[in-house]
Parts: structure tokens; sequence; C-alpha cells
């Protein structure tokens, strides 16, 4: 199963980054939730993949044994999806707002105030 | 010593509500620093000429070897004496004199530290300490040069003087911090103490070469020498005092410091002989060249600094006597000359010496100073300069090997400075006035006072010079060549070489001056190739670091976000692949192919969800198969026991595809911006990546690898924690903060999402 993952985690990075280097604002935005996507199945697999043994300590007992999945990496991926909705959210209402101003999608629109002179 | 220095930089912060109380008198008040300094050496004197060192330690940085140590020994008493001396000439002087000028309070801020850096420069007992007053002498010569920042030319200069000196120190520092590695010591007294032999070291070479250029930059040495009189835009207090009495002379005082420890090899005596003499020749040959009096002036001071770095080279007893009575006559004249060029300027609004004639009958103080500086810098007796030019002579004819050419060179060079001396000391003041349509009259006592002074000081040194100089020359060579000398020095020697020899000179430069315009004529007609003139390669290779960053800045920093992201991913490829193919070795990953049918599906299902995404022309389809994407991993996460995790999944995807569609609702159709090719360039740099990250994956998962951190958890969460998702109690319990930190982020975006949808361009125009 670590071949799958690394498949859906090469995918998942060769098509954020793609959309990254595009010129679409939109296209840009899906670009980061890939990454975020794939920056989040990295971490948990490298935390050694466990299948359908969650982390929960079983009624009556006051520790759990081996095997079950490792929670601090999911402690940590959990704070990283919250986070990543929150830039998610701030770059589309950011977009809206540049699309407003800007009258366009197109990002090269964008870098007309530290232009250099040439 | 340590009060005395910073003393000056205390008094440094109260110039500005000094100026509040009295911008006229300020001048005057703040001279008693530099004359308080002064009393202070001088009454050190007695102690130093008996041979007694002063010693002063602070400690700053133990751990390091950086103390902030001061010794005063006889050159550090000899340039402390000029610079504090000449201080109270020049401060008193500048009182009057910038009484025109805007910012006259920021005039005194700069040249009280300038002063204060320079004593740290001469007085520093560790390599350190004299690094960071040396670099602050840089720097306030570069806002005195730079004072008159409303003309390019001010600022060009000023910059040209700081990158010139401002590389030679980095190269003083690198050769310092190799001095000490050589020699095992940050200080210098210890280091002369030790008798330490560094010439066998095989870091000699480099730290004498670091030493020199250090040196010569400062001290305007061919081929650094072209700043110095382009620095003379200054004001001209400035020039007098940095750029021709004290800063200029600090290389040539750091060659004197460390000449006992790395002298005596060819590398150093012969260097310092060439280099000094190709300056001194160079300096007096282009003086002439002048009508501007400080030009003039400048280019005498190339000249002389040239002979000083000449007389070190020389190295014998006589040389060093020579070195230290022509350092002091050069100073005591330098400075008057350069404060009675400023006068005339001051009073009749030009510096142009071939408009100036006739001046005695108005400016009869000020003609008296300047006629006896000159005679003291033409070397005619019975002035100071007058010995040290003889001393000088006589030091070359001592050589065996060259002595003869050197002594012809020095003797063309001291013509040239005739010329200039009677150009700039004499040809103002005699003949017929010329009118210069401006009423002109003697300049205010502040300004006459302190440079006649000084001249009368060059008149009197000249007169009884055993009494003045004998110990003083003792404890210098003590200092320069490790002993002393037991010379007796005279005015007069009787009717010898030497005072034929000065006759010569006198003469010739008399010659030259009368016949200087049919030779300037033809010095003009010879066209020099640019490439010969070293202030050509200064302009070309400035020249070229500006191109190169522009350039630089316009590949990197080009306002396209793309082109950003894809140096940060080329660096991290080449950085990643480096470590991968070369140090990693693919044996070791091991594969593990325990796969299901569902996975296969879910697989292939986020595969094409991702290729649609990218291929598709249609938003609403991009975010439908984001959404999928988003889905799949979170089932993912299912899969593998982490069901907070796909519970949270959910819910973000679920908001995120609704908040797009509200948003790209009313959008137009997507339009395809880039080119083919360009499409193609970043499909290959992403599949990189993809690929890079694929191995990344493979080669952590097939490394054993175990957390002690995973079966704390377990152990505690449910004791301590009082839960039994340990997911949960640990985002709750155990890194509350973190979770915090998280919802104080989240807050933040939200406020931005509520400013920007609130914002109302254009209202407030």
């Amino acid at each position: 199963m670590n071949l799958m993952m690394a498949v859906l985690v090469a995918v998942l990075y060769t098509g954020g980054i793609y959309m990254i280097l595009r010129r679409s604002m939109v296209k840009v935005i899906l670009g980061l939730i890939f990454l975020g996507h794939a920056a989040n199945l990295l971490i948990f697999t490298i935390g050694n993949l466990t299948k359908g043994k969650p982390a929960f300590v079983p009624e009556g007992m006051l520790s759990l044994d081996e095997p079950f999945a490792d929670p601090l990496p999911q402690a940590l991926i959990l704070t990283a999806i919250v986070i990543g909705f929150g830039v998610q959210a701030f770059a589309i209402i950011l977009f809206k707002r540049a699309y407003k101003t800007v009258g366009s999608d197109d990002i090269d629109q964008l870098n007309h105030t530290d232009e250099l002179d040439r | 010593m340590l009060i005395a220095i910073f003393s000056a930089f205390v008094v440094a912060v109260f110039v500005q509500p000094l100026f509040k109380f009295s911008k006229k008198r300020a001048g005057a008040i703040l001279s008693l620093l530099p004359l308080m300094l002064f009393l202070y050496f001088a009454y050190n004197t007695s102690a130093v000429l008996s041979g007694q060192l002063q010693f002063e330690t602070y400690e700053w940085i133990p751990s390091l070897g950086i103390h902030i140590a001061f010794v005063m020994d006889g050159i550090g008493l000899l340039f402390s004496l000029i610079i504090t001396g000449i201080g109270t000439v020049i401060f008193l002087y500048a009182g009057s004199y910038m009484q025109d000028y805007k910012y006259m309070n920021r005039f005194y801020i700069y040249i009280i530290i300038f002063m204060a850096s320079m004593l740290g420069v001469v007085l520093s007992d560790n390599f350190l300490v004299l690094f960071v007053f040396w670099e602050l002498t840089s720097i306030s010569s570069y806002l005195l040069i730079g004072f008159n920042h409303h003309k390019e030319e001010s600022r060009y200069s000023a910059l040209q003087a700081l990158l010139i000196t401002g590389t030679g120190g980095l190269a003083l520092l690198a050769g310092l911090i190799l001095l000490s590695i050589a020699s095992g010591t940050f200080s210098v007294s210890e280091l002369l103490a030790s008798g330490i032999d560094l010439s066998d070291s095989e870091l000699y070479v480099p730290i004498v070469i670091l030493i020199f250029l250090g040196a010569f930059t400062k001290s305007a040495q061919f081929p650094f020498h072209f700043w110095l009189p382009n620095a003379m835009t200054a004001p001209t207090p400035v020039s007098a005092y940095l750029h021709s009495a004290t800063m200029v002379k600090a290389g040539i005082f750091l060659l004197a410091r460390f000449n006992p420890v790395l002298g005596g090899t060819e590398l150093w005596q012969d260097t310092l002989l060439i280099v000094g003499t190709v300056t001194m020749v160079i300096g007096g040959a282009l003086s002439i060249k002048q009508s501007d009096l400080k030009k003039l002036l400048a280019y005498t001071t190339v000249s002389v600094l040239g002979t000083l770095t000449m007389l070190i080279g020389i190295g014998t007893e006589l040389a060093i006597k020579a070195f230290t009575i022509y350092l002091i006559a050069h100073a005591l004249y330098k400075a008057t000359l350069f404060l009675v060029s400023g006068t005339i300027d001051h009073e009749t609004g030009t510096r142009n010496v071939d408009k100036l004639s006739g001046l005695r009958t108005f400016m009869p103080i000020t003609a008296i100073t300047a006629i006896l500086a000159s005679l003291s810098k033409m070397g005619i007796i019975p002035l100071v300069g007058f010995v040290g030019k003889e001393t000088v002579y006589a030091s070359i004819l001592e050589l065996s090997d060259f002595g003869t050419i050197i002594i012809f060179l020095a003797i063309l060079a001291n013509a040239f400075i005739v010329v200039v001396t009677l150009l700039v000391g004499f040809k103002p003041f005699l003949g017929k006035f010329k009118d210069l349509q401006r009423k002109i009259h003697e300049a205010p006592f502040a300004m006459w006072a302190g440079p006649l002074i000084l001249a009368v000081l060059g008149l009197l040194f000249g007169l009884i010079p055993q009494y003045i100089f004998a110990s003083l020359i003792d404890q210098t060579a003590l200092s320069i060549i490790s002993k002393t000398i037991a010379l007796k020095v005279k005015l007069w020697h009787g009717f010898n070489t030497i005072f034929f020899l000065s006759v010569l000179t006198v003469a010739m430069g008399i010659l030259l001056f009368y016949f200087r315009i049919k030779i300037f004529s033809i010095l003009i007609s010879i066209k020099f190739v640019p490439y010969f003139k070293p202030s050509f390669w200064y302009d070309y290779i400035l020249k070229g670091v500006m191109t190169t960053a522009r350039a630089q800045t316009l590949l990197l920093q080009n306002g396209y976000l793309r082109y950003y992201i894809i140096f940060i991913l080329l660096t991290f490829l080449t950085l990643s692949g480096y470590v991968l193919f070369v140090h990693e070795s693919f044996d070791t990953i091991s594969l593990d192919l325990h796969i299901t049918f569902y996975e296969i599906a879910l697989s292939i299902l986020i595969i094409v969800a991702v290729g649609i995404t990218i291929h598709s022309k249609s938003r609403l389809t991009a975010v439908t198969a984001i959404g999928i994407v988003g889905f799949s991993i979170g089932i993912v996460f299912i899969i593998y026991g982490a069901p907070d995790l796909a519970l949270t999944q959910f819910a973000i995807e679920i908001l995120t595809v609704i908040l797009f569609v509200l948003v790209i609702y009313k959008l137009p159709r997507y339009l395809r911006f880039s080119s083919l090719s360009g499409r193609i360039r970043d499909l290959i740099i992403a599949s990189a990546v993809g690929v890079t990250m694929f191995f990344v994956v493979l080669l952590i998962t097939s490394a054993e690898m175990s957390s002690e951190l995973k079966q704390f958890f377990a152990d505690v969460s449910m004791p301590d924690g009082k839960g039994r998702n340990i997911v949960n109690v640990i985002l709750v319990d155990f890194r509350a903060f973190d979770t915090m930190g998280e919802l104080v982020v989240l807050a933040i975006a939200a406020l931005g999402v509520y400013a920007l949808l609130k914002l109302k361009l254009g209202n407030g125009k």
C-alpha cells in the first residue's frame, strides 16, 4: 500500500504544481488545494499506515495496545486541514475582490505596482 | 583612554541641543572638546616618552578573546596629539566657516564621531576593536564627503571613497583574523612583545597582501589614489582634517604598527618601497594639471603619503626619523594650506587659482599664514618642512640599490610640490589684484587664528627641532622598528650633498612654475588610453556590478508569480535530486503490495479527478472534480484508521465547494492564457517534482521507524487526558496551544474575508 500512497502523493503534487504555474487565478487556488491534499497525505503516509485500527482506547481500558494508527500525525493533519481551509477561503474571497478590481482572471495583470522600469 | 574616546561620542549626542542654544557659538564651544583631549594626551607625553606605555583593558567578548583594550605608545601618542591638536583648530575654524551651511549641526556630529574613531584606531590594542574604529572612520568620512548631498558630484565621490576604503577594510579584517590565527593573539601589544617571526608561516603572504590592501586603499596609494582628490567635494575643514592631516594617514599608521612583526622581508620592504615611490611621483605629476586650490593640494597629499610609505619601506633608523619629522611637518603645513584655501574660497567665492592674485592687502594675516606654511612645504630653511625633506633625502641616499633612481624621482616629485605650493600659497596673495566683483576683507578671528598657530608652530619646530623631536622620534622608532635610535636632529647640517639637493629641488620647482603653462599644454596633449587610469577600472567594475545586479533582479524578481515558483522548484529539485540520486540507494525500497480492489478503484478515481480538474475548460467542472478528490481522500483516511480526519475533510470539502460555486458562478468561461510550450515546460517541472516525491515516500516508508510518542500518547491519554479518542485528546489537551493558534489563524482569515467583502474601493478618492 506504500506504492499506492506514493502514486497518489506524486499525482497530487504534479497536479498541484502544474496548476499553481497557470495564469488563471482560479487554477492557482485549485493548485493550492491540491498541494494541501498532497502534503496531508505525505505526512499521513510517513506516520506508518495502519489499516482499520483507529486510535481509540477501548471501553474499560486505560491504554491501547498495538497495532493502532499513530494519533500524532493525525492531530497535525487535522490542524493542517482546518488551516488549509482558512487559507483557501481567504484566497477565494481575495480572488473575487481582485477580479472585481482588475476585471480579469489573469494573474499577470496583477504585477503592475512593483514592476521594475526597464 | 576609554573615557577620552567615549566622552567624544557622548558629546556628539549633545550637539543638537547645543545648536538649539546657539548656532553662532557652537563651533567655539565644541572646539573645547579636542582641546581638552589634546591637553590630556599632552599630559601623558612625559610618561610615554620616558618609556612607560599606558594600558587599559575592559572586557567585551571574553569568550572570543576580544577586549576593549587600549595602549598608548610612541606612535599612538604622536597620532593622538596630531588628531586632537589639529582637531582643535579645525573645530574652531569650522564654527565660522560653516555658518552659511544649513546642516552645520550634522557636520559637527559627523566630525566628532570621526575624531573619536580616529583616536580609537591609533590607540586600540585589539585587532577587532581597531577594525571597528577603522570602519567608523570610513563611514564618517563617507558622510562628510557627501555632506553637500544635493550635488551629484558629492554623492559620487562619497560612494567612491566608501567603496574603495570599505573594500580595503574588508581585506584588512580578513588579514587581521589571519594574523591572529598565525600568532595566537588578538592583542597588538602582546603580538609586538612576543617577538614572533611570522615570515615562515604559510599565512604570511596572505596576511601581508590583505593588510597592504587595507592600508593602501585608506592612504590613497597607487592604484587606489584617485578617490582622494575626488573627496575634495567635502567642505574644506573636512579636507584639511580627514583628507590630509589624519584619516588618510591611518593606512600609514597601520603599516608602521605592524612593521615590527611583518616587516623585514623582501615582500614587505620592496612592495612598500615601490608602491610608495610610484605614488609619490604620480601624485606630484598629476597635481600640476589642476587649477582648483583644493585639488592641487590633494594631489600633493597623495605624493606625501607615497613618501611616507616609501620611508617605511626603506625601514632604516634614518628613515624612521624622517618618517616622524615629515609626518608632523606635513600635518602642520598641509592642514594650514587647506584652511587658507578655504578662507580664500569663503572670502572671494572662488577656488580657481587662475582668477586669484594680489589678495595680500585685503587679507594680510592669511597671507602671512599661507606664506609661512608654503615655505615649510617647499622645504625652505628654517622651517620644519626643510628638516623633514633633508632627512627624507638623507635616508634615500643611504639605500644601496636604486638609491640614485629614487633620489631623482623624489627630487622630481618635490619639485612638483614646489610648483603647487607656489600656486596655492603665493600666487593668490602676490602680484596685481584682480577684481572679483565683491568686497574682500580679512577672515574672522576663528578662521585665521588656528591656521596662524599651526604655521608658527611649523617655524618653531624648524628652529629648535632638537628639543621637539628627539625623544618623540626615539619612542616612535621603538614602536615602528622595536628599537630606540639615538639620532640627533638639527636644523643645519652644513653645505653638503643633501643641502645641494634641496636647493636643486626648489630651483627646479621655480623653473617648472614659470614654464607650467607650456608643460601643462604638453601634458594635456598626451591622451592617456583610459585603460591606464585606475579610475576607469573603478567605474567599469561599478557599472558591471550594477548591470549584473539589475539583470539578476529582473530575472529573479520579474513580477511574475510562476517564475518565482519555478526558481524555488528548480532549487528544490536540484538539491533533493542530488541527495536522492547520489546519496540514497534505491535498493532499500521495499514495496508493500497488499492492495485491495476498492483501494485501486479509489486511487483511479482520485487520479482521474485530478486529470479532469487540470484539463477542464469549465470552472464548475473543475470545482466538482476537486470536490471528488477531497472526498476520496476522506475515504482514504477512513480506510487507514483516521475517522476524525475523514469527518473534518468532508466538512471542509463541502464548505470549499460551496464557497467556490458562490464566487465563480458569475465568471465568464475559462480562458487559456499560456502557450503550448509554456504548458509543456510546466508539465515537465511538475512531473519532476511528482517523481521526486514518489521516491521520497517510498524511501521513507521503507525505512524502519518507530515513534516513541505513539505509545506515550496511547498510555497517557486515558489516565491523564480523560479521553478515549487519542487524536482529540492530543488536540485539546496535549497540544492545546497549537489548537489555540489554529483558532487565531482562522479568526484572522475570517476577519480578512469579512473585510474584503465589505471593502468599498473608490469611495474615498
